[in-house]
């Protein structure tokens, strides 16, 4: 293995990444993000000097409107789709983890 | 009722005449369904009740000349939001989500009076190439069951061919559309980046994802591309140009003589199956006899592709995605202390493994000290190749090549092993960096299963794609031979 990235660094991308992974995912994954990482590195071949990057093909450049704020009246259906609610907000878990004082 | 073989202007002329009501049209189609889709398995979600009282109130209202897809069955690939209906993704994040409102091209069908009869399966968040990154189901392939129907739109693509559905939606990232078009034997089309509202597509590659129609011929395409397609506020990467009544140009008299058309020798370079190579040169041949010149041409820097591709899809993907966190919406996981671990288990139990990658793979190459290596150098290769697409169609008037590399695979065969998968987008996904529209349509078959030839235009004119698939359709035999398990034969 090449070693383009190690086990510790793909633990620190999930970290970024939000997402856990346990060993056996780790041994597994390691190896598959390495290879298409080498994958990546054969761009290294492309010479693009004085190329700029291309973000966005659309042929519409800096649309413009102004930033007004609409009620659909929909807050009742929007709710419904919270995987907990009450009283009209959502509810999730206490955020202060008070056993860490 | 047996209608697998007619097209959309004929069941339009049917409904006209009332030889047909659009109740009937719509019960078939759902007893159809019930009798197929056992052994495909292309739908998620199917809204019988719904469909049915719409066909009925559509009779009520009767079916005008103007109104060509009125009253007529269709369904949406499962990433479009519908209000009110099931929208997954095909992923366990979004199981039980119900969409507060339609997508603008959902919109546009609705008003067009065309019946939703459910929803596709489709890779989750169409991160795949086989449907097989499903968290639901396998769809099977329509002309042979033990083979992908590819992906990501496999269960639209499965659907139309196997007669359940005249028209359906799909949506290309990287050739979601065009190549489970190919592996079925459909027409798909991806069209212009910009041509179609995203609004209501559930992000994936922002920059890359496109709306497209699937139909089984090109001339329907047509009719459902300009039914979809024109300026969205709600989308404002969407384009102000004029959408033009596409099938219209589809006549008796149209032809391809003085076309020059591009083959790319990189489209049938190592890795393409000979039998695909064959097709596709038998259907530049066929292009000559009709009139066109085909020139070998050069795509330099094709093989950089995929490596710019899956940088620049899994950056937008990674940050797309982190929207999903399990606080207003979707899946949120049971025994969590924090809101860090609200976060992060509820991803972490709510995600494929194909989606994870792709979140991993994003956040590296957008992360401090990795971004000009990987994301900046994609974004410049991305220009270098949308050089090389300019450079060939300044004067020719569109590209002929390959939709895939070979024909529908077996189930199982390549899921375990993403760079195999990964590899097999390079025929498609230069298309999706160059922004450009690119027409997926049937140009033979190997060992019964279909091969499909794609044809790459400029920006914006769809129209030169869908003359010169419409010709080749009235001057070959591939688009009638219809898979032997068939809905209605």
């Amino acid at each position: 293995m090449a070693n383009r990235i190690n086990r510790e660094q793909v633990k620190h991308v999930a970290e970024l990444a939000k997402l856990e992974f346990t060993d056996d995912q780790l041994d597994a994954l390691t190896p598959q993000l390495d290879d298409i990482i080498g994958l990546f590195e054969s761009l290294g071949e492309v010479d693009t000097t004085n190329v700029e990057p291309t973000s966005s093909v659309t042929d519409q450049l800096n649309v413009m409107r102004d930033d007004v704020a609409e009620d659909w009246g929909q807050s009742h259906a929007l709710l419904k789709n919270a995987p907990d609610a009450a009283r009209g907000y959502i509810k999730v878990p206490t955020i202060i983890d008070e056993s860490e004082d | 009722m047996n209608y697998f073989k007619s097209d959309l202007a004929s069941l339009h002329a049917d409904l006209v005449a009332k030889k047909i009501s659009s109740k009937e049209l719509t019960q078939a189609t759902f007893d159809n369904i019930k009798a197929t889709d056992p052994k495909i398995s292309a739908f998620l979600h199917l809204n019988e009740d719904q469909a049915l009282a719409q066909a009925e109130k559509i009779d009520q209202a009767g079916i005008s000349d103007d109104q060509p897809l009125a009253g007529i069955p269709l369904a949406f690939k499962d990433n479009l939001v519908t209000k009110d209906e099931p929208t997954t993704a095909g992923s366990k994040i979004l199981e039980n989500f119900k969409p507060v409102y339609d997508a603008t091209v959902v919109q546009k069908l609705n008003a067009a009076k065309m019946v939703a009869v459910g929803k596709t399966n489709l890779d989750e968040f169409a991160m795949g190439g086989s449907t097989e990154n499903s968290a639901f189901k396998t769809t099977k392939n329509a002309w042979d069951q033990t083979k992908v129907p590819g992906g990501s739109s496999g269960g639209s693509a499965a659907a139309v061919a196997s007669g359940m559905v005249p028209a359906a939606l799909g949506s290309d990232t990287g050739g979601s559309i065009r190549q489970p078009a190919a592996f079925n034997g459909v027409v798909g089309m991806k069209p212009t980046y910009g041509r179609v509202s995203r609004w209501g597509l559930i992000a994936f590659g922002s920059s890359l994802d496109e709306i497209g129609t699937m139909t089984r011929g090109v001339k329907d395409n047509a009719t459902m591309l300009s039914a979809i397609a024109g300026h969205d506020a709600h989308d404002l990467t969407t384009s102000t140009q004029p959408v033009p009544n596409f099938a219209a140009d589809l006549t008796a008299a149209t032809n391809v003589k003085g076309l020059r058309i591009g083959l790319p020798k990189e489209f049938l370079a190592e890795g393409v199956n000979d039998d695909v190579k064959q097709a596709i040169l038998a259907a530049a041949d066929t292009y000559r006899k009709l009139g066109a010149t085909v020139d070998e041409v050069s795509l330099p820097h094709n093989k950089y592709g995929v490596a710019a591709y899956y940088i620049i899809s899994s950056s937008e993907a990674s940050s797309n995605l982190q929207r999903f966190d399990g606080i207003r919406y979707g899946y949120r996981a049971n025994d969590v202390k924090s809101l860090d671990d609200v976060y992060v288990k509820s991803r972490s139990e709510g995600f494929g493994p194909e989606v994870k990658r792709r979140i991993m793979l994003g956040t590296f190459s957008l992360s401090a000290g990795f971004y000009d290596a990987y994301f900046l150098k994609a974004a410049k290769v991305r220009t270098v190749i949308l050089n090389d697409f300019k450079a060939i169609l300044k004067d020719h008037d569109f590209i002929l090549g390959p939709v895939a590399p070979t024909t529908a695979y077996n189930i199982g065969s390549e899921v375990t092993d993403p760079m195999t998968m990964y590899m097999n987008d390079i025929l498609t996904i230069p298309v999706n960096l160059a922004g450009l529209p690119g027409l997926s349509l049937p140009a033979g078959f190997s060992q019964g299963l279909p091969i499909g030839m794609q044809l790459i235009g400029r920006p914006f004119d769809e129209s030169t794609l869908y003359k010169a698939g419409y010709v080749f359709e009235q001057n070959t035999e591939f688009h009638n031979q219809i898979p032997t398990l068939g809905g209605q034969n």
